[in-house]
């Protein structure tokens, strides 16, 4: 009996502690917000902080006691569960101003200059800290994707040298905006498509060595805008997005090309300017057409004879 | 009287738990970056410890009985945990405040070596129920003054004097960690 004894000692303190955690789960029990409920049974419960809360009790619980909180921080659950979440917590997740990345940056590979030749560890932070980046630009897109690493949902790429953002797919968690090292992608509302993809504060002679596509200060956009919204700044021009009704006007003026719009484009094919044919040219068309016609005859008969 | 003073005063500096004996480094180096947080995990601590004591001395008077003394990790382990749990519960009907203090801490501590070190510390010297709540209390206002000490001076660290980079984070705060250990040796040999 001596080996049972243990057992049964552990076996009934184990059994006590059950049975008094139970009961206190009854007595005790405070009654859980139902929106709480709902959001905490659809984060991953990985508990792995990454949203910034400690665990998904915590971020959940932020969630549902703060309206301003994003239901994108979650890079566990992927753009899924920003859907559901944003379902859970009904119309406010939805009013909230949707926010996406931009790059601030057009110089690829083929319009901007580089100093050198960089053969060192293959990452933008590395990179910058030899001497500012390889590019002319000190302040363009070094082109080794610490951006495109960092994001969960996929919706960064490089393209010939530069980051893009797809916006469809871009969920606002400014994973990227951190990794940048040259800190030329920030986070822009949703609605506002037109952008200064430039981050050059150089003046216009510099920037234009440096780069085709750079903003030079000219300040023809400022002239041609009819609401304000841009300004110069440091040789750059800066849209106020409040005031920006994405009309489009400052992408036609732009001399480089600086100033982009995500907008959509309606597409219109030019009408084909057909010239008008001679009476001379007609009739030497149809010799033309006649000939043709007059040699395929007489080659099928030669195949007939034969 | 004189006796239990003087046991809580040689575990709070000389026998101090993280800084001389080592127990709830994890803690220590984890929660100590601000000082409310590291002021909370520290009351957590003396709470929990003090509750732990006093239900695992008699459970040991009962395991000793049977002569099962050996089992007192074990069954140790698993009265803190539930007796965390049960608080914690209790915690959040009636103080909701105190328990989004406490807040993580509290789950935390039931498996930190600090407070199975505390309980199983007790019966190894032999101390009667009075002195061992005593003790109890002593090593966990210990933690709580050590959380504190090394919270202030990481702080300071950070925010103020220019430390290189490369000693910037983790090596710095095990470095400062360490010096702030030795300055307790000095208190050994202060009881007998």
């Amino acid at each position: 009996m001596d080996v049972f004894t243990p057992i049964i000692i552990v076996v009934a303190i184990g059994l006590v502690a059950a049975v008094v955690l139970t009961i206190a789960s009854k007595v005790f029990f405070v009654p859980v917000d139902k929106t709480f409920a709902k959001i905490r049974a659809e984060l991953p419960g990985a508990n792995c902080g990454a949203c910034g809360y400690a665990g998904c009790d915590d971020y959940a619980n932020a969630l549902t006691e703060d309206n301003t909180v994003s239901c994108s921080m979650c890079p566990v659950g992927g753009p899924d569960l920003v859907v559901a979440l944003a379902a859970a917590l009904g119309v406010e997740a939805g009013s909230a101003e949707k926010e996406v990345a931009v790059v601030l940056c057009n110089g690829n590979n083929d319009n901007t200059r580089k100093l050198m030749d960089y053969e060192g560890i293959n990452t933008c932070k590395a990179a910058k800290q030899l001497f500012g980046g390889m590019n002319a630009c000190k302040y363009g897109c070094l082109g080794f994707g610490d951006c495109v690493v960092s994001c969960e949902f996929d919706s960064i790429e490089m393209f010939n040298g530069v980051a893009r953002v797809n916006r469809n797919t871009c969920v606002a968690c400014t994973a990227c905006v951190k990794a940048c090292p040259q800190n030329i992608i920030t986070m822009v509302p949703e609605k506002s498509k037109v952008v200064v993809k430039c981050s050059s504060l150089d003046k216009g002679a510099v920037t234009r060595k440096a780069c085709d596509v750079g903003c030079i200060g000219c300040g023809k956009c400022v002239k041609v805008c009819n609401f304000d919204a841009i300004t110069i700044e440091n040789a750059l021009a800066v849209i106020d997005p409040i005031k920006c009704t994405n009309c489009g006007l400052c992408v036609q003026e732009c001399p480089t090309g600086a100033i982009n719009s995500f907008k959509p484009i309606k597409y219109r094919a030019p009408k084909k300017a057909v010239p008008k044919k001679t009476p001379e040219e007609i009739a030497e068309l149809k010799a033309k057409i006649e000939a043709v016609k007059k040699a395929k005859a007489e080659a099928a008969a030669k195949v007939e004879e034969s | 009287m004189v006796g239990l003073i003087t046991i809580m005063m040689s575990v709070i500096l000389v026998d101090n738990f993280v800084l001389a004996q080592f127990l709830g480094i994890c803690p220590f180096l984890g929660v100590s970056k601000k000082l409310d947080s590291a002021v909370g995990m520290g009351a957590a601590v003396i709470f929990v410890m003090v509750l732990a004591t006093a239900a695992t001395w008699p459970i040991y008077q009962v395991l000793d009985g049977f002569e099962i003394g050996y089992l007192q990790t074990v069954v140790f382990i698993l009265v803190i945990a539930s007796l965390v749990q049960l608080v914690e519960m209790v915690l959040k009907k009636y103080v909701p405040a105190l328990h989004k203090a406490l807040g993580v801490y509290l789950p935390l501590i039931t498996t930190n070596c600090a407070v199975l070190g505390v309980t199983i510390m007790n019966i190894n010297d032999g101390l009667t129920y009075v002195e061992s709540l005593f003790n109890a209390l002593g090593a966990g206002i210990g933690f709580l003054l050590a959380m504190v000490l090394f919270a202030g001076v990481r702080s300071k660290l950070e925010n103020e004097a220019g430390v290189p980079d490369c000693f910037k984070g983790v090596p710095l705060t095990l470095i400062s960690a360490a010096i702030l250990s030795l300055s307790f040796m000095g208190f050994s040999g202060l009881f007998q």
